[in-house]
């Protein structure tokens, strides 16, 4: 066991620091009211978020690997880097890069599977955060069952003319793209059958209506297709593998849900809260049940934040296996995360139940938000229900359910 | 021997949860808590009235129905099965119930007397007594009151205001008067709402026997607790409801979800957590009339425990319905903020089971 990433990090941490020092307590005009997970936080950014990025790409504290060309950094693909801007960021509270689903999953898809046009025309608005994506994926009978996904694609003189509905679509409202399965091949086997379209929201016959969820926020839409018509090119990779090129992404979403750095953030920040509030003129972190259930929470995410750090290293060291701590993540990462969003609601009684623009509201409502959020997040990409089949039949090897026929 | 509710019980308790269904569903509850300009909400409150629900715990000498604290526990289940946006538990289980321990013969036939008629409508604020937070403290002095009460129980439709101060001394003002400022407070649960109140030398008629005893106070919390619990009991057993039906209809890969064991564990599990609870609440709300030695830790159980359980359903029924269970399309977030909300009026889990090991000497 050796901790130390190697005396040449020395001075690119340092560097890091200093970068931090000067950007502290940086603050966007275009802050949400209430302030979500982080990386989602700058969903519907705007130009001073787009600056920021800016600056990060420049400094090569994001898009490190992705070459200039397509707007990235430049620079060779470094794990460790990463984690330690993550982790100083994450100390210093400076805003880290914007995520969602653009950022974390088209980009990585187009750079593994995209064509030379394709890269070249959206990794950079991309990365900038000029140019928002939604991801297309779930309808209303296609869930938990994605690869039933009905929205039908048809080839029709060189445009893909599209037809169906997609449902839960977050963040289609502010965005400019969506990628998107679609079915198109209707005579192939489910799985064969999809392909993975990148439509422009503009276009003629795409209706994007907003679902308001349980937080108020209108976070996802349904959105439907009538005659959808785009070039052909706008396919990744070939017809019928789009279930292929999803996958290659869905690993990359289930990563981001559940960022350890943040969670030893907002565990942080609680902490300070347990600090400054009182009931009857005690201190609720001088109150025993609260102290043993705080510390209770901080081991799980001190453990969950260790247990990435053994994950990155098992991508460093060919000898480490580490697939069950990887595949976990989502499942452990959500649910820990919706545990210590409750938990702070718990210690804060009936003010913590406040909610919106009430008097008394703490951390603009953070906290009631980002109970229910996760428990959103626990449900999205991918359920913990359906987490829990994968880690047993792929991770340990278990049989799978027998079908059953017409239940 | 006979451990449940009587027919007059579930009579009572069925023509609540029929009023709730017919006149109450979810595009009702939808408005009410999304626009606060609409009347239907008033609509829903004279329905219940109607019902007799004002007068439960109120003596047959005062006008009331004089009925027992289980028959009261039967109706907030009713009410936390519908989320009926009414403040039940505060103007008309509380405060009843203060008054009848703690008020003089002339305060009794004033009060109980105007509550039965719905004429005398009252906001309760005991957050101070039960712990006290971001500095809430009033003062009584002299037959007034100064300063300021948080998390008030339905200020907002009522006529008089019930307050208590840290040590128990219960008095009542009236929600016009000079010198009194309500402030609404926005829960996650908007199907009640909840006030901070602000006083400056009010008059108030303190009742007379809580500057003797306890009494008063600590029945009238006990009281509060149970029915809240019992409101999270009715909660918790619609949800159940819903997701077992909802699962029984849903279909993902080829088979409806209720077929997949993930699904018929939560919802078994669920049922396991919540079955017991009928008989702790019923159980709680006997002893608060007829086992009177038993009674004040029977409702911290009965209190934090539901606390715990419907949390966890709450949950679980939500994760059952799937990405349908966040959206507001089939509106379980209704319950899951109610019984959310509920968790801490009256005291957070953590603090009841402080209590309930004080209760025994521990
Ligand atoms: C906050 C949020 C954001 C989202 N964002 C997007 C987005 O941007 N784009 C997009 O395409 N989709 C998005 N989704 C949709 C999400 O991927 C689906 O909701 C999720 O995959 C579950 O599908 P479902 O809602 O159809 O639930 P269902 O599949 O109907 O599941 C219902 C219940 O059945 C259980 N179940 C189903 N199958 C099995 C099984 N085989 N074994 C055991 N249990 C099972 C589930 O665990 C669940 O408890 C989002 C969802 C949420 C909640």
């Amino acid at each position: 066991m050796n901790l130390n990433y190697g005396s040449e990090y020395d001075s690119f941490r340092k560097e890091v620091k200093d970068f931090c020092k000067e950007w502290k307590g940086i603050n966007f005009k275009d802050q949400a009211k209430i302030p979500i997970a982080q990386n989602h936080e700058s969903y519907g950014a705007t130009l001073t978020r787009s600056e920021w990025q800016s600056i990060l790409i420049e400094k090569g504290y994001f898009a490190r690997s992705v070459p200039k060309e397509y707007g990235g950094f430049g620079g060779e693909s470094d794990v460790i880097k990463n984690r330690i801007i993550a982790s100083e960021f994450a100390s210093e509270k400076i805003p880290p890069a914007m995520g969602g689903q653009g950022i974390d999953m088209l980009v990585p898809t187009l750079l593994e599977l995209g064509t030379e046009e394709q890269k070249m025309q959206y990794i950079k608005p991309t990365l900038h955060g000029e140019m928002i994506w939604c991801q297309g994926y779930s309808e209303p009978n296609a869930g938990s069952d994605l690869a039933s996904l009905q929205t039908k694609g048809e080839l029709i003189n060189d445009n893909w003319v599209i037809n169906g509905q997609k449902i839960w679509t977050s963040t289609a409202q502010y965005s400019q793209m969506m990628f998107c399965l679609v079915r198109t091949e209707p005579e192939a086997q489910k799985h064969a059958g999809i392909s993975y379209l990148l439509i422009p929201m503009e276009t003629p016959g795409l209706e994007v209506r907003p679902l308001v969820d349980m937080t108020l926020k209108a976070g996802f839409n349904e959105v439907f297709f009538t005659d959808v018509t785009i070039p052909k090119e706008n396919i990744v990779g070939k017809r019928g593998e789009g279930w292929a090129v999803a996958n290659a992404t869905l690993g990359h979403e289930r990563g981001s849900l559940a960022n350890p750095n943040a969670m030893m953030n907002r565990l942080n920040e609680l902490i300070s809260r347990m600090k400054e509030e009182n009931i009857d003129g005690v201190r609720l972190i001088d109150i025993p049940v609260y102290r043993d259930k705080l510390i209770t929470i901080q081991s799980k995410v001190t453990a969950f934040q260790s247990n990435s750090l053994r994950v990155l290293s098992s991508k460093l060291n060919k000898n480490q296996d580490s697939k069950l701590a990887g595949m976990i993540q989502k499942l452990v990462g959500t649910e820990l995360r919706h545990e210590l969003e409750g938990f702070a609601v718990d210690i804060m009684g009936e003010m913590g139940t406040l909610y919106e623009d009430s008097p008394h509201l703490r951390d603009g409502g953070s906290w009631q938000f980002l109970y229910m959020y996760y428990l959103g997040l626990i449900i999205g990409g991918g359920t913990s229900q359906i987490q829990k089949n994968i880690i047993s039949e792929r991770g340990l090897g278990m049989p799978r359910e027998p079908k059953v026929q017409g239940v | 021997m006979y451990f449940g509710l009587s027919e007059d019980q579930k009579f009572f308790q069925e023509n609540v949860s029929k009023f709730l269904d017919d006149q109450c569903g979810l595009d009702c509850i939808r408005t009410i808590t999304e626009d606060s300009q609409s009347n239907l909400q008033e609509h829903i409150q004279n329905g219940l009235v109607n019902l007799g629900i004002n007068s439960l715990l109120i003596p047959e000498e005062y006008g009331g129905l004089g009925l027992d604290m289980l028959f009261t526990a039967a109706v907030s289940q009713s009410l936390g099965g519908g989320v009926a946006p009414f403040s039940f538990t505060g103007p008309y289980v509380m405060a009843p119930i203060a008054i009848v321990y703690g008020g003089s013969e002339g305060q009794k036939e004033k009060y109980l007397k105007g509550m039965s008629q719905n004429t005398i409508r009252m906001g309760v604020g005991f957050s101070e007594y039960i712990g006290a937070r971001d500095g809430a403290e009033i003062k009584i002095k002299n037959n007034k009151v100064s300063g300021k009460a948080l998390f008030v129980l339905d200020a907002k439709n009522s006529t008089h205001l019930m307050l208590s101060n840290k040590e128990g001394v219960i008095g009542i003002v009236t929600s016009d008067a000079d010198g009194v400022d309500i402030i609404d407070l926005t829960a996650v649960d908007k199907t009640r709402n909840f006030s901070e109140i602000y006083l400056n030398n009010v008059d108030i008629d303190v009742l007379g026997l809580t500057q003797e005893n306890n009494n008063a106070i600590t029945k009238s919390i006990d009281a509060g607790r149970i029915s809240i619990a019992a409101d999270s009991l009715g909660a918790s057993q619609r949800l159940i409801d819903k997701a077992v039906e909802y699962s029984k209809e849903r279909k993902q890969f080829g088979r409806v979800i209720g077929s997949f064991q993930a699904v018929k564990h939560m919802c078994a599990e669920m049922v396991s957590d919540l079955e017991p609870c009928y008989s702790l609440v019923w159980h709680a709300a006997h002893c608060f009339t007829y086992m009177q030695e038993e009674s004040r830790l029977m409702s911290c159980h009965a209190k934090s425990h539901l606390s715990e359980v419907s949390k966890l359903i709450s949950k679980k029924a939500t994760e059952v319905h799937g990405g349908m269970g966040f959206t507001d399309l089939m509106g379980v977030h209704y319950w899951f903020k109610r019984i959310g909300v509920n968790r801490h009026i009256l005291g957070a889990p953590e603090l009841v089971r402080e209590e309930a090991a004080k209760i025994q000497n521990f």
